[in-house]
């Protein structure tokens, strides 16, 4: 480990920028948010998708998730139905995997000498994606930083090679990196800037309005509906053959029904927010959100990017 | 001779699995060394989070030559014989021998094999024990197609013998063995070279590594309590939790720490529960207060400021953990203020219990419909009881269970008694689901004991009428620890209850919710004439009867056979877990099936009872010699029953009797009689078959005087007879053909 000193970081966006260049530098292609709603990082096609298939691949991103449920009207310290995920996936997994995450957390200020950093088994498991894998929750000195997975499956297909996915809770990491104890009082800029910013100046509002839309305001029946057309539009979009008419092509549209999975999926979290979904029917609407992502699996597999060989024109 | 050392390095083992692999370990190894002809001295196996490593002492250089000698066909028989010596011997014609026995020439095959070098051995022994390493769940890494528990990084496998040590040759996946390892992850990362085990183990200890699970474990206890005695507070032990903490470290270092002022009088469980299931923190009491006002963390590494950053997080971790465990606990006992436990329990008819059982609002109803027909029996207040039913599982509706759902039950006692509830109906809360395991403590206050059986029962019942009995290793509604919830219970509380009219009314319960025919009025008709009368076929006539014409005579009509055919079905199934149950008692499968076979057999408590005594006559030498007796006179009847196409069972008269046995006989067996018939009565099965042990000795003699099958057909009538009075005698104690012979 570098003996080097690393100065602490002054604020929540200081720490994703760190992360940032410090993947970067280990080889990673830095991408940008997906841009849909999605429940925790690993549903960016970058890594459901990307798992996929034999080609090699690195890559880091931030990934702003909503868990619907989770919704406190920004008032619990710890608690928010809209929060970042950093997520790291890196294809085939690297020998140092482990030693290249303690980096970072070197990276943002964790001094190694001082603190307990532990790997504690935890089995990581998605329902809604069907997909597994093992590995840990990472604590430091107690606490619960990170997950570190090798998937073994996802979408139904065995993983060869393993990708290894690192994923940060980044309000967590970042308050306990900056001793705050509450998240909406964490400097989201730097606390000396001309306008220094709050977590709460840019989320307590809208921690608030999705709270009361969450659990109250969301339009069930028009909910239900987009699962199904969702549904609908997925399996529709797959079962257009291969070969594009127009161009003569093959194009198999993975991600645009990917899209609509995801859509799916975020629609099912609502509805569970709602509080419309009971628990019988809960294994069945996870049941027909993990046939849309092996469907979507399926089809990537049969891409280029899902590794198979681009075809000769006949 | 030379040592092995083996070490596997990987990356995080869990905790639960460390102990088993190590013992896998050499399991493995020293089955796959001895079955190659290896011998070894001794063997020692030790996991940390990051290596499995196993020694073992003075192997052979070379394992010894063996010789094998096959015999083939012969040389005349056919060639198919021929090729499969051949095949299985591996070997070609022109090896095997040709030599002459008295039939012919016969070929041999003559194996000799050369002792091979031990390193040899070892790398084979050990590659095969990696591949096939029983983990209970595996994974790939990388691009590799090999499986370990997680990513596996280095082999160390060496023998050392007089002239130092010898690194075994042995890849596996592009991993080399090799004679090096590494220490602590964090304290002391660098490649170490070791040349044995001592060695090993004491560089290991200076890169901050201890190797034996129990001395860690052991080290961490002994400072666990040091510290808390220093502070003149008592550690709460937690035997799992220390197997486990001991296994997540490599570098033991105990700190303890204060749980916040403000947390203090949140329930013990709570705090309990919070700091080891997710912390691995031990609770430290204050044995003043008696609360617990402190924990101790392990850490994995000493730092240079003692700790200090270490404690100061996990202090803030816990306080975040408690603060919202307080807030739920808070929440929930302002609802108990405002409405009482209805604030909770209303909530629950909007849960399912299961998709085809209903919610959890019907299945409370049900319970304590159950509960205020059993409570009488155990000597509890069936208001009461009903009561604790309707509340027992509120607190599935409490924020702290949905946070925490280990705690059900231990919260419902604490909103019950601040809902003003008395202690009876919050003990109920509490207890209603024991006994989980077969150590757990079985409840004996009577309304703890009630709703216990009546959630119990009505949980078997609704899945005996869905159909979703346990098969195999599968019982994914735990239904055979219900049974034998019910059993314990039952038991240990000596409680005289006939279970099947209890099962039927449940059954039928299930019947009526689930079937739009069944008029609900028969039902309930039906159930309050097996309350009343006990009997289900008899109450179905009456019923039938009373309910003439009506709509719906029909469909009550076909729970006649569907109910006594499942509720038959789910008594077995009560009778299968008592056997099983009985046998770790130490009491004989045969002498519980002579005691299931007798009337009476769904009062457990009787059975048990008959059993005892059973057992216990048994072992006595009266008791085997009557059995024999029995057996005696029980084979002579049945074979003469056979060939006369008669049943003996008319009263036998002395006035026939010819010898002094005979009617020496006669009279004991009217004295024990006079005897058996009152202690029947009374249920004392001690003095009954006390009574029948006298009759050992008129037996035995009446066998050694009299021939049974004489020419005088009365005479022999009457001695059939005679036997079929002891077969009556017997068979009115239990079944005793069931009894396996001495």
């Amino acid at each position: 480990m570098a003996e080097t000193q690393v100065t602490k970081p002054k604020s929540f966006q200081e720490i994703i920028l760190r992360l940032q260049t410090y993947w970067a530098s280990k080889g990673c292609a830095v991408l940008q948010p997906y841009d849909m709603e999605v429940g925790a990082g690993t549903f960016h096609p970058a890594t459901t998708l990307r798992a996929l298939g034999s080609k090699p691949w690195a890559a880091a991103y931030v990934q702003p998730s909503r868990r619907p449920t989770d919704g406190r009207y920004g008032e619990n310290p710890n608690r928010l139905q809209h929060y970042y995920q950093y997520q790291v996936l890196i294809k085939p997994s690297p020998p140092d995997l482990q030693e290249l995450y303690l980096g970072s957390l070197e990276a943002i200020g964790i001094d190694m000498a001082l603190h307990d950093i532990r790997f504690v088994e935890d089995d990581w498991e998605s329902p809604t994606l069907g997909a597994w894998g093992l590995g840990w929750e990472v604590w430091c000195d107690g606490m619960e930083v990170s997950q570190f997975t090798y998937f073994q499956q996802v979408g139904g297909h065995d993983c060869h090679p393993v990708s290894g996915e690192l994923t940060y809770g980044l309000e967590r990491l970042a308050m306990y990196v900056l001793g705050i104890d509450h998240v909406m009082e964490m400097p989201f800029n730097d606390p000396g800037a001309p306008i220094a910013l709050s977590y709460g100046d840019v989320f307590r509002q809208t921690e608030e309005e999705y709270s009361r839309h969450n659990f109250d305001a969301a339009d069930t029946e028009r909910l239900l509906r987009h699962f199904e057309d969702a549904e609908a539009e997925c399996q529709s979009i797959l079962e257009h053959p291969a070969t594009d008419p127009k161009t003569g092509k093959r194009i198999v549209m993975a991600h645009p029904a990917y899209d609509q999975c995801i859509k799916a999926s975020h629609i099912f979290n609502l509805l569970d927010a709602r509080g419309v979904i009971s628990v019988t029917e809960r294994q069945a609407y996870i049941g027909r959100v993990r046939a849309l992502a092996k469907l979507c699996a399926d089809a990537f597999v049969q891409t280029e990017a899902g590794g198979q060989q681009p075809e000769v024109a006949s | 001779m030379a040592d092995l050392l083996i070490e596997l390095f990987s990356e995080e083992i869990p905790a639960r699995m460390q102990a088993k692999a190590a013992e896998d370990l050499k399991r493995l190894v020293t089955d796959g060394l001895v079955e190659a002809g290896l011998t070894y001295g001794g063997a020692a196996a030790f996991s940390t989070p990051r290596r499995l490593t196993l020694t073992l002492a003075d192997l052979p250089a070379m394992s010894p030559d063996t010789r094998e000698e096959r015999k083939g066909p012969r040389v005349d028989a056919p060639e198919k014989a021929l090729e499969g010596f051949l095949r299985a011997t591996g070997l070609t014609k022109d090896q095997l021998e040709l030599r002459d026995e008295k039939k012919g020439q016969v070929y041999f095959a003559v194996i000799e094999k050369p002792g091979r070098p031990a390193a040899e051995i070892v790398a084979e022994v050990l590659e095969a024990a990696i591949r096939g390493f029983p983990w209970p769940k595996s994974m790939r890494w990388g691009k590799g197609s090999l499986r370990w528990v997680r990513p596996l990084h280095s082999i160390l496998c060496i023998l050392t013998g007089d002239d130092g040590a010898e690194v075994v040759p042995l890849e596996l996946d592009g991993i080399k063995a090799g004679d090096i390892t590494r220490g602590h992850r964090f304290m002391a990362p660098g490649e170490i070279r070791v040349s044995s085990f001592e060695d090993y183990e004491s560089k290991l200890r200076k890169a901050h590594v201890m190797l034996d699970a129990t001395a860690r474990a052991d080290m961490i206890r002994h400072d666990a309590e040091q510290a808390a005695f220093a502070a003149g507070f008592e550690l709460v032990e937690d035997k799992g939790l220390l197997a486990e903490v001991a296994g997540l470290v490599e570098w033991p270092v105990v700190l303890m720490g204060d749980i916040g002022a403000e947390f203090i009088d949140l329930p013990p469980e709570v705090l309990q529960t919070s700091m080891k299931e997710h912390q691995k923190f031990f609770s430290v009491k204050n044995p003043k207060t008696g609360r617990i006002e402190k924990f101790v963390t392990v850490a994995n590494r000493e730092t240079a400021d003692h700790g200090a950053t270490i404690l100061a997080g996990n202090q803030k971790v816990l306080a975040a953990r408690l603060s919202d465990a307080k807030f739920f606990w808070e929440n929930d006992l302002r609802k108990v203020a405002e409405t009482g436990m209805a604030s909770m329990s209303d909530s629950l008819s909007n849960v399912t219990f299961h998709r085809e059982l209903g919610s959890q609002a019907e299945r409370i109803d049900r319970i304590a419909a159950l509960a205020r027909r059993i409570a009488p029996v155990v000597g509890a207040s069936p208001d009461e009881a009903v009561l604790a039913a309707k509340v027992m599982k509120a607190d599935l509706a409490s924020e702290m269970v949905y946070e925490f759902p280990e705690l059900q039950g231990i919260m419902g006692r604490y909103y019950a008694k601040n809902a003003g509830l008395s202690d009876a109906v919050a003990d109920a809360c509490r207890d209603h689901y024991s006994p989980l395991g077969p150590s757990d403590a079985v409840p004996s206050a009577p309304v703890s004991v009630a709703v216990a059986l009546a959630d119990k029962l009505d949980t078997l019942a609704g899945f005996w009428v869905i159909d979703e009995k346990p098969t195999g290793s599968k019982d994914p509604y735990a239904l055979r620890r219900a049974a034998l919830g019910v059993i314990r219970l039952i038991l240990a509380n000596e409680i005289r209850m006939r279970l099947d009219p209890y099962i039927d009314i449940q059954l039928l319960r299930f019947k009526d919710a689930r079937r739009d025919d069944v008029p609900s009025e028969g039902v309930e008709m039906l159930i309050d004439e097996i309350a009343d009368h006990g009997v289900f076929g008899a109450a179905i006539e009456t019923v039938l009867k009373a309910f003439g014409e009506k709509d719906g005579q029909a469909a009550l009509e076909t729970l006649k056979t569907e109910v006594p055919d499942l509720s038959e079905d789910l008594l077995a199934f009560f009778h299968d877990r008592l056997k099983v149950h009985l046998k770790g008692e130490g009491i004989r499968h045969d002498v519980i099936d002579a005691c299931l076979h007798m009337p009476g057999n769904d009062d457990l408590t009787l059975l048990v009872k008959r059993a005892n005594a059973l057992a216990a006559f048994l072992a006595t030498e009266d008791g085997a010699n009557l059995t024999q007796g029995f057996k005696r006179a029980n084979n002579i009847l049945t074979q003469a029953e056979e060939k006369d196409g008669v049943e003996y069972s008319f009263g036998a008269d002395p006035k026939f009797a010819e010898d002094d046995t005979e009617i020496a006989l006669f009279k004991a067996l009217d004295a024990a009689d006079t005897r058996i018939k009152p202690a029947m009565e009374s249920e004392d099965f001690g003095a009954a078959m006390g009574a029948m042990a006298d009759l050992r000795a008129p037996i035995d003699a009446f066998f050694e005087a009299v021939q049974i099958n004489t020419e005088n057909q009365i005479v022999r009538r009457n001695r059939l007879n005679l036997l079929a009075q002891i077969r009556d005698i017997c068979m009115n104690v239990a079944d005793f053909t069931r009894i396996e012979g001495t």
